[in-house]
This record gives structure tokens, C-alpha cells and sequence, in this order.
């Protein structure tokens, strides 16, 4: 599997996202937000976590207009897959290849701990190395993780089961207490917990592992 | 010229922030603060004659995310 990893200024977990990828058996390369064009014959574009642009103006809006993004949207609409982590969440809302989009956390504090993720579905490449049911733990780090969107796109959600993960004890206030979310061709994920801070027994735990392990398996297959 | 444009929380998004500001203001001895809603203003210095069209596009693709927020446009 061919992979990306999208770096802006102020990205923080693009690396973690390169090593969790290679763990898995991916064939990873850096990409900078100025390129326009992603590597040839890419399987996947990742997004990572950490505070894109500094968060202005709204987080990952300023990131979503950048060059590269025109690229990923380019990709997804190619069929391609692509995977948001916490900011890469908030980028793929803002440039609309997600619904919906992210808030302050209901209680205004940056949270940062590990905590009890549940799997919703694994009608997904992303998700099918899991059980439905399966409790995760995967940090989460962030100040605006409060998931919304309007009842109508909430009940299209639920309907087409396109709810990935929820939180056991939300912790952000987030609609239905989601943690991500699939696009409607089930091959673009946005999540806000960690999961490749969650791939090594040294480092919080593995229980992040299955989620490459799996998208691995599925791209390789194909 | 310039332009201010206004971005609030469309009515029904729940506002965190404003409700912490309601709460403060009630700590504060204030009574009667029934609501309160932050939002942003960002003024642009603009080159004379933008249409207000222009402007329309640079909150659409911007300025303001619709999904949550609402943007008002005033030409000063």
C-alpha cells in the first residue's frame, strides 16, 4: 500500500502517523501543504493531528484551502482513501469531503487523556480489523472535538451507518457522541482519538494497531 | 475601502463559549442575561471597487463555515 502523510506548519502527529503506517507495512512518504500534486498511484493520504496553521481563524480552515488539499479532494473524488486524526478531522469537515464540522469542546478545556472509544461499525476498511462492540483505548488530545451537524445529516448517518467510532464517556460534548465519522463511499474516515498514538506496547498502548492493520489488508487485497 | 463582516453560530448550534460568558456575566452580579452568543468580526481593507459579490465568495469559501455559521456583510 502506498501512502501519504500531509504535513503543514503545525502539524505535530505526522510522524507518529508515518511510523504507525510503516508498522503496518505501508510504503510512506512526507508530502509539504505548498505541493500541488500527491505521489503517483497513492493508496491512501493521511492528515495528521497538531494545530495546522495555529489554528486561525477556525481549526484546519486555513489548511483546507491550501494547494495540497486541492489534491486530496482530487483523490477522494478518484475513489481514493483518506484518514483524518483530530486536525486531519477538522480539515476533511472543512473542505466538506465530511460533514458536519467541530466545535469547542462543550466544556472549553483542552482535553488530553487516554479514554474508552467504542467500534460502531466495521462496514469499512478502516474499521474491519476490529469486532462491532469493541472498546478501544485511544488518547485524545484536543480543544475543539465537540462533533455537530444538522438532524437531518445526523439521522443520514445513523441510517447508512457511516458512525465509525463514539465515545463510552463523551468527553467534548459531541453530537451522538461521535468520535468519527465515514464519507458516503466509506473510504474517508475522520476521527478525533489517536489511533496512531495507540501502535506501540511502549508508547499508550496498541489498541490503534488493527485500525492500519486492517486499511492494510483491505488496500492490499484490492 | 473596507468591509466588516460579522460571523456568528447559525441559531440552534449550541455556543459553548457564550453560554460560559452568560455564566460569568450571572457570577458577576449581572441578572437578567437571558442568552449571550460570541461570534467574530474581521474587517478587510479592500481595493476600491470589490463587489460585494467578491466578498460574498471570500465568506462562502472562508471566511465562514456554513455547515455552523452564519456571516453578515457590512460595506463601511
Amino acid at each position: 500500500m502506498r501512502a501519504a502523510v500531509v504535513v503543514f506548519p503545525g502539524s505535530n502527529c505526522d510522524r507518529d502517523m508515518a511510523v504507525a503506517l510503516k508498522a503496518a507495512g505501508a510504503d510512506v512518504q512526507m508530502v509539504w501543504h505548498k505541493d500541488a500534486a500527491l505521489p503517483e498511484r497513492l493508496d491512501l493520504v493521511a492528515i495528521p493531528g497538531g494545530f495546522s496553521f495555529g489554528d486561525y481563524l477556525r481549526c484546519g480552515a486555513i489548511a483546507a484551502q491550501s494547494p495540497i488539499c486541492q489534491a486530496v479532494v482530487a483523490h477522494v473524488h478518484r475513489g481514493g482513501y483518506a484518514l483524518g486524526v483530530c486536525n486531519g478531522f477538522q480539515v476533511l469537515t472543512e473542505t466538506r469531503l465530511l460533514p458536519g464540522a467541530l466545535m469547542r469542546n462543550s466544556g472549553l478545556k483542552f482535553i488530553g487523556k487516554t479514554i474508552g472509544v467504542n467500534v460502531t461499525t466495521t462496514e469499512s476498511g478502516f474499521t474491519c480489523g476490529y469486532a462491532k462492540g469493541d472498546e478501544l483505548q485511544l488518547p485524545v488530545a484536543h480543544h475543539d472535538g465537540n462533533y455537530t451537524t444538522d438532524a437531518e445529516t445526523l439521522a443520514k448517518l445513523q441510517g447508512e451507518d457511516r458512525i465509525a467510532f463514539t465515545y463510552s464517556d463523551n468527553p467534548n460534548g459531541s453530537l451522538a457522541d461521535i468520535a468519527g465519522v465515514l464519507s458516503e463511499n466509506r473510504r474517508v474516515l475522520g476521527m478525533m482519538p489517536h489511533p496512531e498514538r495507540a501502535v506501540d506496547a511502549g508508547h499508550g498502548g496498541t489498541d490503534g494497531q488493527a485500525l492500519f492493520r486492517g486499511l492494510l489488508g483491505q488496500l492490499t487485497q484490492a | 475601502m473596507k468591509a466588516r463582516v460579522h460571523v456568528m453560530l447559525k441559531n440552534g448550534v449550541l455556543d459553548p463559549q457564550g453560554a460560559a460568558i452568560q455564566h460569568a456575566l450571572g457570577s458577576l452580579g449581572f441578572t437578567g442575561v437571558e442568552a449571550v452568543r460570541q461570534g467574530k468580526v474581521i474587517e478587510l481593507d479592500l481595493a476600491d471597487g470589490t463587489s460585494e459579490s467578491t466578498i460574498v465568495q471570500m465568506c462562502e469559501k472562508l471566511l465562514a463555515n456554513t455547515v455552523i455559521e452564519s456571516y453578515k456583510i457590512e460595506v463601511l
